[in-house]
C-alpha cells in the first residue's frame, strides 16, 4: 500500500520540477498579473502567460511535437503560417487608410520609422547573432506583434517565445518609451505646429487602395505576399460596404478566435530550457533599442521634410511610424496637446501609424528574400 | 457676432460640458469627443455666450462638422 502511494508521487510532477520551472512561472504569474492588473496588453499576454505556466509544467506532453494538444496548435496554426495572416485580414478590416490617403507623403514617415528595424539589425549581428536571429530581433523594431512572430517562427523560431512577448511588452509601453525620445529630438516651436488640413479621399481611391498595394507590393517582396493579401483582402471588406457581414466576422469573431490560438501556442514555447539563457536578456535589450531608434528615426524623418517643405509637419507624428495602431498615434496626440491643448493630432498620426504597418510587413518580406 | 465651434477630429460625442445660456470663457471644455477609444476635449475658441448646440451625447461627428454656436 506504502510502495503504490510511493510511486504515485514519484510519477507525479512534483518530483520533476526545476528551479528554471519555478523561474518560468514567476515569469509567467508576472505576465499574467501585468496583464489583468495593469491592462498590460491583456488580449496576447494573459494566454502567453498562461502558456509559458503550462510548458513549465513537467511530464505534461502538452508540447510534445506529434501528439501534444499546444504543439498542435503551434504546429498548425503558427508553424503553417496560418494564424498571423489570419489576423492581419481582422486589422485590414479595421484599419481605417484615409488619414493616409489624405497626406499621401505622411508614408515617408511609416517607412523611415522602419529604420529601427535595420539598425538592430546590424547591432545584432556585431552582438553575435547569425543572419536569421538578428533579423528576427530587428523586426520588433517595426512594434508589429503579428508580423513578428511570422517572421521569428519562419527564420528563428527558437527565439519565438522571448521575441513575442518583447514585442507585446514594449507595444503595451509605448506610452512610457516614446514620449522622452519625442520630446528630447524636439521644440517647444516644433511640437505647437499645427498641421494643415488633408484632402478628402474618395471612395474609389479608398476601395483602389488594397488592390493596388496588394499588387505593388507582392510584386516587389513576393514572400510579403501571406500577409499583405490578407492585410488588403480585409480592407476591402471594409471599403467595399457590400460584406458587411465579411467585414464584421474578420474584425470580431475571427480576430479574436485566432488570437486566442495565437497567444497560447507562443507562450508555450518558452520553457526552462531554452528561454533562461543570457540571450533572452540580450534580445529585450536590443528590441527595445529597435523601438527606441524606429521613433527617432520617424521624427528625424519629419523635421527632414520640413526642411525642404514649406508645408509643415509636427515632427511629433514621426513617432508613429511604428505600427503600434493605435498607440502610438494617440501617445503623439497627448505629448501634442501638452505643448498646444488645441492641437488635434490623433488623426493626422494616423496617417504613418497604418503605413508603419504596411512597412513593417514589407521589412519582414525583405528579410524573408534575402535570407531564406 | 456669433463664432462657431467645429469638431476638430472624426468621432463620437461622448459628453457635453455646456448648455444653452451658458457664458463660457476662451479655452473652456465644451464637448468630449471619442475617437479611437481616446477622450479628446473640444475647447471654446474665444469668450462668448451659448447660443446653439447642434449635437446630442453618442452622436457621430465627422471632422469639420459644427457642434456649438456662440454669440461674442
Amino acid at each position: 500500500m506504502m510502495k503504490g502511494f510511493d510511486s504515485l508521487l514519484v510519477q507525479s510532477g512534483f518530483f520533476h520540477m526545476t528551479l528554471g520551472m519555478l523561474v518560468m512561472w514567476v515569469i509567467a504569474f508576472v505576465l499574467i498579473y501585468l496583464a489583468i492588473a495593469k491592462d498590460f496588453e491583456p488580449l496576447l499576454l494573459l494566454p502567453i502567460g498562461f502558456g509559458i505556466l503550462l510548458a513549465n509544467l513537467p511530464l505534461s506532453d502538452l508540447m510534445q511535437p506529434g501528439q501534444g494538444l499546444l504543439w498542435r496548435f503551434y504546429h498548425h496554426g503558427i508553424q503553417w503560417e496560418i494564424i498571423p495572416p489570419l489576423i492581419f485580414l481582422g486589422l485590414g478590416a479595421l484599419t481605417d487608410f484615409r488619414p493616409m490617403l489624405a497626406n499621401p507623403r505622411l508614408i515617408f514617415l511609416g517607412a523611415a520609422a522602419q529604420g529601427g528595424v535595420y539598425v538592430t539589425f546590424f547591432v545584432a549581428r556585431w552582438a553575435g547573432l547569425s543572419l536569421v536571429q538578428a533579423a528576427s530581433i530587428g523586426i520588433i523594431g517595426g512594434a508589429d506583434g503579428p508580423t513578428t512572430i511570422y517572421l521569428t517562427s519562419k527564420l528563428a523560431p527558437e527565439l519565438l517565445g522571448s521575441a513575442a512577448v518583447a514585442a507585446y511588452s514594449y507595444m503595451a509601453l509605448v506610452p512610457i518609451i516614446q514620449p522622452p525620445i519625442m520630446k528630447g529630438l524636439t521644440t517647444k516651436a516644433e511640437r505647437v505646429i499645427r498641421m494643415k488640413k488633408g484632402r478628402k479621399p474618395s471612395n474609389l481611391e479608398v476601395i483602389m487602395f488594397p488592390l493596388a498595394t496588394t499588387i505593388v507590393v507582392v510584386l516587389l517582396v513576393p514572400p510579403a505576399a501571406a500577409l499583405i493579401s490578407m492585410f488588403m483582402l480585409g480592407n476591402l471588406f471594409r471599403e467595399a460596404k457590400v460584406v458587411d457581414r465579411l467585414t464584421k466576422a474578420s474584425q470580431n469573431e475571427l480576430l479574436n478566435i485566432v488570437t486566442i490560438f495565437l497567444g497560447l501556442p507562443v507562450g508555450a514555447t518558452m520553457n526552462a530550457d531554452t528561454f533562461l539563457r543570457p540571450r533572452a536578456i540580450l534580445i529585450f535589450l536590443l528590441g527595445l533599442v529597435a523601438f527606441g531608434v524606429s521613433t527617432a528615426c520617424g521624427v528625424l524623418m519629419a523635421k527632414g521634410m520640413n526642411l525642404v517643405s514649406s508645408n509643415k509637419i509636427n515632427p511629433l507624428i514621426g513617432a508613429a511610424g511604428v505600427s503600434a495602431v493605435p498607440m502610438s498615434a494617440r501617445v503623439v496626440h497627448k505629448v501634442g496637446s501638452e505643448a498646444d491643448k488645441k492641437n488635434y493630432l490623433l488623426m493626422y498620426a494616423m496617417g504613418p501609424n497604418v503605413a508603419g504597418v504596411i512597412g513593417t510587413v514589407i521589412a519582414a518580406g525583405v528579410f524573408l528574400t534575402l535570407l531564406r | 457676432m456669433d463664432e462657431e465651434m467645429l469638431a476638430p477630429l472624426a468621432g463620437q460625442v461622448l459628453s457635453i460640458k455646456c448648455a444653452v445660456g451658458d457664458a463660457v470663457e476662451e479655452d473652456a471644455e465644451m464637448i468630449v469627443i471619442e475617437a479611437l477609444k481616446m477622450e479628446t476635449p473640444v475647447f471654446a475658441p474665444c469668450d462668448g455666450t451659448v447660443k446653439e448646440i447642434r449635437v446630442k451625447e453618442g452622436d457621430y461627428v465627422e471632422e469639420d462638422d459644427l457642434l456649438v454656436i456662440l454669440s461674442t
